[in-house]
């Protein structure tokens, strides 16, 4: 194909991509591998191996209810953001309305805004309308947030749908509300099913949002959180791992439901989406 | 071809949503930025530029702010210096198992924040991993000190977290360049460098500015890291925006600095939106 270092062998940039490959996850294998050692949480080399500290996991209540109440706050924060990021999808992508650049600006702007400011200013809606800060709170913050990822990942559905089938149910006689249930939606199930791993994941592990909105009960996060003040024990990279693995498991399904339809190069990540461009490009 | 029932239908209730928990949120935190807080901590609503002419006044704002903002651009940087040889690695190189690759990035960028974080913590301290490998080695009989509770632990912490950030939108750019382009401009007879620097850097570069702006814009607004890794010298902005708001009990004065930050956010935003449709090629 090229010649040259666009294509072929460059044994540097592979060396170094081994390096960043390494920076990467150089943190991630100390934190499990730490999680089996006997001897505490710092120390070199790890010794002592033990299971020790998922048994202590095991029995740690305070812990369990925390994951149960994030796991309370991630589903509801799934169905706000599925529920309202459908039709802000389909809004962006089918309707006309004045101050609809506007519009697309302020739901995706949880994206790249800091955590504490969207955190910052729920706070003060939620204390100026006398709401108690609780577990409620928080999904309403996790929801609100991910709206933002709901739509971009709703609206890369919809601009893979073959429009054709929409028009093909209107012509035999459907109404639109029919086409929507019957054509439209089966054709976003992938996209809707693949968006709401992702929120689910982004609910569970968010802090810095629920850091502002939290009431009494914590959610996993912020109790990890609250722990860390008091000092670590091998305990909290135990949770820490089980977290991981149930991150890795579900960013990969999601990843598969992803590129099941296109290929790699083809697909737009949320991210990728915040490019101004895409930002700008999604109107047309 | 949508009837206007079904396009109100589909506009109304994210309209309405994001309107109440984004729009009224933000402008409340506009009008606490010009109210003003009494001893006995009552929120006293008479309008006044103060909060504002005191960010100046006290040089302790400025002087985090400034911190911040350093800290951002050497995040920023390092996650560029990594990220993007990384994403033309991917992108150019990495032919069979590129999709592997791809994966094994977007593990880390979508993985636990506070997991990630709290892992530098336990390698930094001064009973934490690094510590014990390097006095295992016999590279240092003490423990050394700086590692944990340091703008560097913040830096390095915060680099680790934001590289995969930049590196999305970098390699998205990087597969967009036509191959053919490259393949012309060596026909034409440019080195390899030439091909990278006149064609494949340009295209590029909205994915760069994309990444940029992320790295920058979340490290700003980050105040995690500097309270698991940060110590005394690693306090950013956004941890005076929490003890105003917690402890402190100055919400006004928080809401300034929080508007402050807002601005530099969007005018980032708008300033990088310029510069791509300057430099935009297609």
């Amino acid at each position: 194909m090229t010649g040259g270092f666009q294509s072929g062998r460059a044994p540097l940039l592979t060396a170094y991509a081994v390096l960043v490959y390494a920076f990467l996850y150089l943190p991630i294998v100390v934190l499990v591998l730490y999680s089996f050692n006997g001897s505490g949480v710092g120390g070199f080399p790890p010794h002592g191996w033990t299971l020790d500290w998922y048994r202590t996991l095991g029995s740690d209540s305070a812990l369990w209810d925390a994951v149960l109440n994030s796991a309370i706050v991630a589903i509801a924060a799934v169905a706000i953001s599925l529920g309202l990021g459908l039709p802000a999808a389909l809004a962006l992508d089918r309707a006309e309305f004045p101050g609809k650049a506007a519009f697309r600006r302020l739901v995706l702007l949880p994206l790249i805004l800091p955590g504490i400011i969207t955190g910052l200013s729920l706070l003060t809606l939620f204390v100026g309308a006398q709401i108690h800060l609780s577990l409620l709170t928080v999904t309403l913050g996790h929801g609100t947030a991910l709206i933002s990822v709901a739509t971009t990942e709703i609206f890369a559905g919809l601009q893979k749908l073959d429009r054709r089938q929409e028009e093909a149910s209107l012509d035999l006689g459907a109404n639109h509300w029919k086409t929507f249930w019957r054509v439209t939606l089966p054709n976003l199930r992938v996209s809707m099913i693949a968006a709401g791993l992702l929120i689910f994941t982004l609910s569970l592990d968010e802090i810095a949002v629920s850091f502002f909105l939290i009431g009494r009960d914590n959610t996993l996060p912020l109790e990890i959180w609250s722990r860390l003040r008091r000092g670590i024990t091998p305990e909290i990279n135990a949770i820490s791992t089980l977290i991981l693995l149930f991150s890795i498991a579900t960013i990969l399904i999601w990843y598969r439901l992803r590129t099941r339809s296109a290929p790699v190069e083809e697909v737009e990540e949320p991210a990728a989406a915040l490019l101004p461009s895409a930002l700008e490009g999604e109107a047309s | 071809m949508y009837s206007r029932a079904y396009r109100t239908s589909v506009t109304i209730p994210p309209l309405l949503w994001v309107t109440v928990f984004l729009l009224v949120p933000y402008a409340l935190l506009f009008c606490y930025s010009f109210w003003s807080v009494t001893p006995s901590r009552e929120i006293v609503h008479n309008w006044s530029l103060r909060n504002y002419t005191e960010l100046f006044r006290n040089s302790m704002y400025p002087t985090v702010l400034f911190r911040s903002m350093r800290i951002a651009g050497a995040v920023t940087a390092l996650a560029l210096v990594l990220g993007y040889p990384l994403a033309y690695y991917l992108s150019f190189h990495a032919t069979k198992r590129k999709d592997l690759l791809y994966q094994l990035v977007i593990i880390p960028l979508w993985a636990s924040y506070l997991v990630r974080g709290y892992a530098w913590k336990t390698i930094l301290g001064s009973d934490g991993v690094l510590n014990g490998f390097l006095q295992y080695l016999y590279i240092t009989h003490q423990p050394v000190e700086f590692f944990l509770y340091s703008p560097f632990a913040v830096v390095l912490t915060l680099t680790h977290i934001y590289t995969p950030f930049t590196f999305l939108p970098i390699y998205a750019s990087l597969e967009h360049v036509p191959r053919n382009l490259i393949e012309a401009s060596h026909d034409l007879g440019s080195s390899p460098w030439q091909s990278f620097w006149r064609v494949i850097a340009p295209l590029s570069l909205p994915g760069v500015l994309a990444g940029a702006t992320f790295a920058f814009v979340l490290t700003l607004g980050d105040f995690l890291a500097p309270l698991l890794v940060g110590g005394p010298g690693g306090i950013m902005i956004s941890n005076i925006v929490v003890t105003l708001f917690g402890a402190a009990y100055d919400w006004p004065k928080g809401g300034a600095i929080s508007l402050c930050m807002l601005v530099i956010v969007v005018g980032i935003l708008y300033l990088t939106e310029r510069i791509e449709r300057k430099f935009s090629f297609q």
